[in-house]
């Protein structure tokens, strides 16, 4: 066996509590940045998941334009035609056709603009969750017709219940007036204050009836099975007639909900500054394990170099022991976190205080964290990078040395 | 390669405002295959020389040949790569490394000078019975009699097969016993290798053994003379 290697080895073990105490903290830090970094990585996914499940899915297809300006004329064609064949191609999970209007909705006492949705209550559940936010009454179904569900705080303002007739009048796509009268057939509360005060859905059938759309809609909404899925899938959505035409665009999660990419990347950003300290920390820890016991050898050191060994050598010994030291750190430090992050990823928890964020993003109670290799390996291979690169100093320490004034070393 | 030439090295060194010299002109020829013992008192330089003569030191002025190599023309580099392939050192106070057995201390040389590892093994095997350590190869230095580990110090000088051993006063931790076995052990290495030694000491024991004995004082040779050895002394 390589005599380098054991003595690299066996010179870790000098010091025994010493050297545990250093890759203790390794250790110490590696588990935290594993289960951190699982848990930033495990929440990215619940709040992207959260937020696209709750209304606009993972892609859509709308008119060009639309997204930016959002004008009831700019249409897409035969939706639920187009929403039928979207749902034949493979790499789909769910496809529901949409169309919506600004209205103003009144009730006998009050009146409020809102934003009206008419959906296909047929597919609109597997699109999307807010059909089960619905609290009071039921969700729209296959051969309602003026029917529609509002928001908790919508119905408050204008003092309606289940079974209520509502009025709403707005413009239709041909520039005509639009009016109807709707029941109350089901109340949703999602949490969310803004949306519980202004949205509605009505069956998408009746919705064109009403502003004149004819058979379309204003979009495609479609979910995958995985985020991973998005890309390829959208990339065959472009080659749908109307699409390759450049009539109508697919966007994807992140064209549709912008805010929600840069919110994590300013997460992520800050993250890492906090991580970054832990890792320095780490670093000047081995750096001090490593100059002491570099420092303690200068004797020995002094007589290596008069048996002929080159202050290369002497630093590459010095470079093998933070080597192991490092090793024994991430291995540790990665079985423990991956123990805790893997439980909990099972398991979940509650985190307390970050309640009011996950309702934003429409999450659920418990946070799991995703176990990957990236969260696994990236923080503690960062330790390890620090740590190797903080024994850097004493190894150079060594190009110093001289033989006789070594060996005098006490 | 190991026949050596000195010409006027001087060196001194500084110590609370005080220079010392501790070679002053001192010029010296040692053929191959010598036995000599440089003698004096503690200060006369003798470690000093010895320093010098492996590339450990670097004198102030003059030169060191050791065959075709002048010393001062090498980088620290090719002076280490001299000490790891031609010169063998042996201190006064061992200077194993602690955490490796008798054998590892031996191999662990031989690894840095390239020797594969079957063949390493091997060779520190015979090298440590050689010098009366068999049974012993695993042994931790904490775990061997004084003379032991200068036995185990002088395995790790010679397994590179060096032409030239150097000792720094390599019996001043011995018992009688074991200073004796240890100089008989040289000689050998001496006559059957035909090693070249240049001992260190103060001790009149040891010069019994040298065919050579270089007498100094405060940085100079005074006396040099040729010798039978009569090593019964010890």
């Amino acid at each position: 066996m390589n005599v380098t290697w054991i003595l690299a080895w066996r010179n870790l073990w000098r010091h025994r509590r010493r050297t545990w105490l250093t890759v203790g903290a390794m250790v110490f830090s590696n588990i935290l940045l594993v289960f951190l970094v699982s848990l930033q990585l495990g929440s990215y996914q619940m709040m992207i998941d959260g937020s696209l499940a709750a209304f606009p899915g993972h892609i859509q297809i709308q008119h060009r334009g639309y997204l930016q300006d959002q004008h009831i004329y700019q249409s897409v064609p035969a939706a639920v035609e187009l929403a039928a064949r979207v749902r034949a191609m493979p790499g789909t999970e769910a496809v529901a056709a949409r169309a919506e209007a600004f209205a103003l909705a009144s009730s006998a006492e009050r009146s409020f603009g809102i934003l009206l949705t008419g959906v296909q209550p047929g597919f609109e559940p597997a699109v999307s969750t807010f059909p089960g936010k619905v609290r009071m009454g039921r969700y729209l179904e296959e051969g309602d017709s003026e029917a529609i569900v509002i928001g908790s705080v919508l119905a408050r303002n204008l003092k309606v219940g289940i079974g209520d007739e509502l009025t709403f009048i707005g413009s239709g796509r041909d520039g005509s007036f639009a009016a109807g009268v709707a029941t109350v057939v089901g109340i949703f509360d999602t949490g969310l204050e803004d949306v519980d005060r202004s949205m509605a859905q009505v069956p998408l059938a009746w919705f064109q009836q009403l502003f004149a759309m004819g058979e379309a809609g204003h979009s495609v909404v479609i979910r995958v099975p995985g985020l991973e899925q998005v890309q390829a899938t959208a990339g065959a959505l472009r080659a749908l007639p109307g699409v390759a035409q450049g009539e109508l665009v697919v966007l994807d999660w992140n064209a549709l909900v912008p805010g929600l990419r840069q919110a994590i990347t300013s997460d992520m950003t800050s993250a890492w500054f906090t991580y970054s300290v832990l890792v320095v920390l780490v670093a000047f820890s081995v750096l001090n394990t490593q100059l002491m016991s570099v420092l303690e050898r200068t004797r020995e050191f002094g007589v290596m170099l008069a048996l002929g060994m080159s202050p290369g050598r002497l630093a590459r010994l010095v470079g093998m022991e933070t080597l192991l030291l490092a090793a024994l750190g991430l291995g540790l430090g990665v079985a423990g976190g991956g123990l805790l992050s893997g439980y909990l990823n099972h398991a979940g928890f509650v985190y307390p205080g970050v309640e009011e964020m996950m309702e934003r993003f429409m999450l659920g109670g418990r946070i799991y964290p995703e176990v990957s290799l990236v969260s696994l390996l990236v923080g503690p291979l960062a330790v390890f990078i620090g740590a190797l690169l903080a024994a850097l100093y004493p190894a150079l320490r060594l190009f110093r040395l001289q033989p006789v004034a070594a060996m005098r070393a006490v | 390669m190991s026949d050596i030439r000195c010409r006027n090295l001087c060196k001194t060194f500084h110590q609370g405002g005080e220079t010392i010299t501790a070679l002053d002109q001192v010029s010296l020829d040692i053929g191959e295959g010598a036995f000599v013992c440089l003698s004096g008192p503690s200060g006369s330089g003798k470690t000093t020389l010895l320093n010098a003569l492996g590339g450990l030191d670097t004198p102030d002025s003059g030169t060191i040949a050791i065959g075709e190599q002048r010393l001062e023309h090498l980088s620290r580099r090719q002076r280490a790569d001299l000490r790891l392939h031609h010169i063998g050192f042996v201190f006064q106070a061992y200077n194993l490394i602690t955490v490796l057995s008798a054998r590892e201390n031996v191999e662990f040389i031989m690894q840095v000078q390239g020797v594969p590892a079957k063949e390493r093994e091997k060779l520190a095997t015979g090298v440590l019975a050689e010098v009366g350590l068999a049974g012993l190869e695993e042994r931790r230095p904490a775990e061997l009699s004084g003379g032991q580990q200068q036995r185990v110090a002088v395995a790790r000088a010679i397994a590179t097969r060096p032409a030239l051993v150097l000792a720094d006063e390599p019996t001043a931790n011995l018992d009688s016993r074991s200073a004796a076995r240890l100089m008989d052990l040289f000689v050998t290495l001496n006559r059957e290798r035909g090693v070249t030694f240049v001992i260190s000491t103060h001790d009149a024991r040891v010069m019994g053994y040298a065919r050579r004995l270089i007498g100094m004082r405060d940085g100079r040779i005074v006396s040099d003379q040729e010798q039978q050895p009569h090593a019964m002394a010890i």
